[in-house]
């Protein structure tokens, strides 16, 4: 059992510059997509079913054993049409890294580092390191999950002063959605990298591209 | 592990940090004009909400353009100089990485409140910023910034009497708090305000070379 590693990974005090990122949720809040906690939880779900599924899938195939990252790697980022966001989940999988490898010293982090230039796509890394920390790949995927959970709320909380308690517990909600979905993306990891999921949503996208060119912004994306 | 480095073996690395409208944007424009001839210096600045003082810098040309680069701190300043520092490294790394060899990279914090210090494991040296117009209790309420950084500037004495403050109380104060750490007051509306600022960074990087601390 090594739950307490991925509590530790899982915990957003964990070091990886995650912090300035909104998961869409500043772009989505200034179109008027999300103003209210019933927007908060459809933008949640909206998520899940997208970008959460298929980034959970790569951050379980690639904690796998023999897991060929650089085929990972270049897979994930052909699912992700916006470069910005490519930009985003390289520069998060690098910052993943410097954490990772001081707590986990067994990880290849120069390995994965020479995936590309700017760093591994966010949720290579992650699998990697879940890898490293002793854990499945079930573990990775409920992580990437989490993580995307906590990110949508965090930004939410910050900048639609939603309650707080109303938030989490709109997070607790959705732990068996959680539960299930690491369930089916660790089931579909297991076939070639080709064949992982591309579920997508090109609207968070092509908002994450105008978010970039803001003039004044809380998150970085 | 980063903290202490061999002597002359990378930048010295001095972290500005202070509540919004302080000066730091100021303060870390007159370094470079005093400092950037004698010593290769690259800047990362942190905004709260846009890029807005690495652009400020990059307009008053203090240094070349793509010596300074700004991060983004997702509304929360002090996170990323304190408990989450990996983007600031990062960037601090690349930016010492594409200019080396960097004598001096000065990275300056959002504006935030007195609790913000910088981790030691970013910042070699850190100077807080605090103003005369912000009050002349700041000194006595203190906090980390105010307390234990490597060096106090108060600045804006050029507005002392307008706002009422006694720059003889915040001295004293100051000196409560800190004992023997330095304190330097400046008005940096003057092109020398800076001038005793930059002697104590000379002299930094001087020790930092000598003895990696």
């Amino acid at each position: 059992m090594t739950s307490a590693a991925l509590l530790l990974l899982a915990d957003s005090r964990f070091p990886t510059g995650a912090h300035a990122h909104s998961n869409g949720v500043e772009a989505a809040h200034a179109r008027g997509d999300l103003l209210s906690l019933a927007d908060l939880s459809n933008f949640i779900d909206g998520r899940l079913a997208t970008i959460g599924i298929t980034e959970a899938a790569f951050a379980a195939a690639a904690c796998m054993p023999g897991a060929v990252w650089v085929d990972l790697d270049r897979e994930l980022a052909a699912r992700t049409p916006s470069p910005r966001l490519r930009a985003v989940s390289r520069t998060l999988g690098r910052q993943l890294l410097r954490a990772a490898e001081r707590a986990w010293p067994s990880l290849p982090a120069r390995e994965l580092r020479s995936l590309h230039w700017e760093g591994p796509m966010q949720s290579v890394a992650l699998g990697a390191t879940a890898a490293a920390a002793g854990l499945t790949p079930a573990d990775a995927a409920l992580c990437s999950l989490h993580h995307l959970v906590g990110a949508v709320t965090t930004a939410a909380v910050r900048l639609l002063g939603l309650d707080p308690f109303d938030v989490q517990a709109i997070a607790a909600n959705r732990t068996p959605l959680l539960e299930r979905l690491a369930a089916e993306a660790t089931a579909r990891a297991l076939g070639p990298a080709d064949a992982l999921p591309a579920n997508n949503s090109l609207l968070a996208d092509i908002l994450a591209e105008h978010h970039a060119t803001w003039e004044v912004r809380l998150f970085a994306s | 592990m980063w903290a202490f480095g061999v002597p002359g073996t990378r930048p010295l690395r001095i972290g500005i940090g202070g509540p919004v409208g302080s000066g730091k944007t100021a303060l870390v424009a007159a370094l470079c004009r005093l400092l950037a001839t004698e010593f290769s210096t690259v800047v990362v600045t942190n905004d709260i909400f846009t890029t807005e003082d690495a652009e400020a810098l990059r307009r008053m040309a203090v240094l070349a353009d793509d010596r300074i680069v700004p991060v983004e701190t997702g509304a929360c300043p002090h996170t990323a100089i304190r408990d989450d520092i990996s983007a600031n490294l990062d960037a601090v790394e690349q930016l010492e990485a594409l200019h080396a060899p960097v004598d001096l990279t000065i990275i300056e914090s959002g504006g935030d409140n007195l609790t913000a210090i910088f981790s030691r494991a970013l910042v070699d040296k850190q100077i807080f910023v605090i103003d005369v117009a912000g009050g002349d209790k700041v000194p006595r309420k203190g906090g980390p910034g105010v307390t234990t950084a490597d060096l106090l500037v108060i600045n804006k004495t050029d507005l002392a009497s307008l706002v009422r403050a006694d720059l003889g109380v915040m001295d004293r104060d100051a000196k409560a708090r800190r004992g023997e750490l330095p304190i330097c007051f400046t008005s940096l509306v003057e092109p020398v305000g800076a001038v005793e600022v930059a002697a104590w960074v000379r002299a930094q990087i001087a020790r930092w070379r000598a003895d990696g601390r």
